[in-house]
Parts: C-alpha cells; structure tokens; sequence
C-alpha cells in the first residue's frame, strides 16, 4: 500500500466519507473510491464501480471476481445515525427501534417535559432549537432525519438544515393535507422543489400502521429501503 | 462496521514518525472464524502489533510475513484453517479458514 493512499483514506474517515479501498489481488495496486471520485493504482471500469458502489451501500467487504481481476472490496463507512426531532411517543418507539438495527439516536427536542430520561432511557438528548441541535450534529451521508413533531415551529427548522444536508433520508410525520402547507412554508421560504422532494411525506412505507410502534415500524422499514436501495431502484419505486 | 477498528489511523501515525509499518487485513472467512472479514492488524519494523485478524491463534505467523513484507516489499496471500496443507504449524482452534492479505505501507 502506498502511503498517499493510506492518509486518503485516513482523511475520509475523519471527514465521514464513505469510501472503499479496492485491491487488486494480482498485482497488489490499489485504488480508493468515493461516492463521486476514485483514486489509485488502476481504474475501475463502471460495472467495477457499480460494484464497488453496492459493497458500499450494503457495508460489506469481500473478493469479487469481475473478467480476470481478483478484487478485494474493503468498505469504510462511517456509522449510521439517526436524528429524530421531537421526544414524541412515536419517537418513543423509534429510538429504540433505531438502535437495534444498529444506529446511533439522538432525539432532539427543547420541550424540557417530552424530553426526559424517564421517556427514553440510554438514548441520548438533545434539548437545543432543532436547527442549532442538526448544525451541531454535523450531518452526514450516513445519517438520517426524521422530524415527528407535527409543529412547524419545531419541524421547519430543522427541514431547512437537513434538505441542505447531505442526510441520506429525511421524512416528516403529518398527513398529506399538512404537508401540502408545509411544501407551501418551504417554496415561500426560498427552498427548491428538488430540495423539497427530498422529504419521506407522509412518512415511512405505506403498511397501514395504526400505533405509535407500528409507524415507528414503517419509518424504519423505510428508511432502510433508502439506505440499501440503488437509487436509480429508489427512483423507479417512487 | 469496520469504522469501530482505527488501525488506518494508526498506521497513518506509525507512518508519519517515519516507521516502517506492514497491514494484514482478512480478506475471506470460512465457518466459524472469530474476525470478520475486514479486520485488520498492524505490525511495526519491531514486530509490535495492534488488531487482530483471529482470536490470537494466527498472529504469531501474520506478524512474521509481516516483517517479511516490510524487507522485499511483495505483498502476500496467506490462508489459515484446519484442511490447509500449506507448512503452517498454526490452524484455527474453532474449525474455520481464514484467509490473510498481507502488505507493507511504502
């Protein structure tokens, strides 16, 4: 391994980046891709990449075999995240669900009497304004943003630092009457209809859920559609 | 999931105070192995190491092809496990294969 590629990929890590360290097992020259960049010893032709690219997204590493190339896809993923603004009782469900498939929660909310230890016991509390609380979080292509408050006062603020984000999923509770005024709240505040389309609304898959948990459910099912999902697939299901 | 070890960081470090370092990543499992592919361990001109790439019953050989790297600087393939032929005197306790990339840091 060249040393330059060994700091580009220590740099990665620090910067959150998701990035993979590809080797060829023949003739031991490397290469490091990122989401839009490769780097290294040899390039990639775009079935490689595509690839490459799935290892990532599933966070795994292993030795594919592509023409007469050994290669040993080694993924480095910072860890999944997710933000849920609002210490309501569906987030109740959701922090917990969160956390056993595996990603770190933090639950955002200044209303000192939704956010209490008592309410989610060992996930970790944010009581700043939404906005301020997202900025301080550095968001990431790893992490996801879910906003369950249903007030515009808490849930807008943090819509304009997440669909500025690169937040791999953002959704928001509310029925589609109140987040056709939510859309309208955005476009007048100066955001784009791409930006906007970023937003899971109404939030998570449609399995008729009726309980807190079970909502809890559909976002989490959904928000690993997202993650794991190609997003030309992702774009073809909506 | 591999973003839990730091041994890039390390070997970056080790690096940059001008050591010679060597990296030795799992690259296949079969049955049980007790790392997952992914792991890694790093290995000093001393023969220090960081990480693991088994349960302790490889390392010993790893850390010597390590050192073996840093000298000629060919990175190598080594493959552990209970049907190896191969002349190593180690084997994996719990049944599994394991096979072990190899490579200095120039």
């Amino acid at each position: 391994m060249k040393t330059e590629i060994l700091q580009r990929l220590v740099r990665a890590r620090a910067e959150k980046c998701p990035v993979a360290l590809v080797t060829d097992l023949g003739s031991g020259l490397q290469t490091l891709v990122h989401e839009d960049v490769a780097h290294g010893g040899f390039g990639l032709d775009r079935e490689e990449l595509a690839e490459v690219r799935r290892f990532l997204r599933e966070d795994r590493s292993g030795i594919v075999e592509i023409g007469d190339a050994r290669l040993f896809i080694h993924s480095y993923n910072p860890p999944l995240r997710i933000i849920i603004i609002g210490a309501v009782h569906i987030a109740q469900a959701l922090a917990p669900m969160a956390s056993l498939a595996g990603y770190d929660v933090v639950v955002v909310d200044p209303r000192r009497a939704f956010a209490t230890d008592a309410r989610f016991p060992g996930i970790s509390m944010n009581g700043e304004w939404p906005d301020d609380a997202l900025k301080q979080l550095a968001v990431d292509s790893r992490t996801a943003i879910v906003t369950l408050t249903h007030d515009p006062k808490l849930d807008d603020p943090a819509l304009h630092v997440a669909l500025r984000s690169p937040a791999f999923y953002v959704g928001s509770l509310g029925s589609r009457k109140t987040h056709g005024k939510r859309v309208d709240r955005l476009r007048e505040a100066g955001y784009t209809e791409a930006e906007i389309a970023r937003i899971h609304a109404p939030v998570g898959l449609a399995i008729d859920a009726v309980t807190p948990a079970e909502i809890a459910l559909a976002i989490m099912a959904q928000i690993t559609q997202v993650l794991r999902r190609e997003p030309s697939a992702a774009v073809a299901a909506a | 999931m591999t973003y839990e070890n730091n041994i890039p960081e390390i070997a970056a470090a080790l690096r940059a105070e001008g050591k010679r370092v060597a990296l030795a990543t799992v690259v296949s499992t079969w049955g049980s192995s007790p790392r997952p592919v992914g792991s890694q361990l790093v290995v000093d001109e001393t023969g220090a190491m960081q990480g693991s790439v088994s349960g302790g019953c490889i390392e010993g050989a790893v850390v010597h092809e390590a050192m073996q790297a840093m000298q000629d600087g060919e990175p190598r393939m080594l493959s552990f496990g209970v049907a190896d032929e191969q002349a190593w005197e180690v084997g994996l306790a719990c049944g599994g294969k394991v096979q072990v990339y190899v490579e200095a840091v120039e």
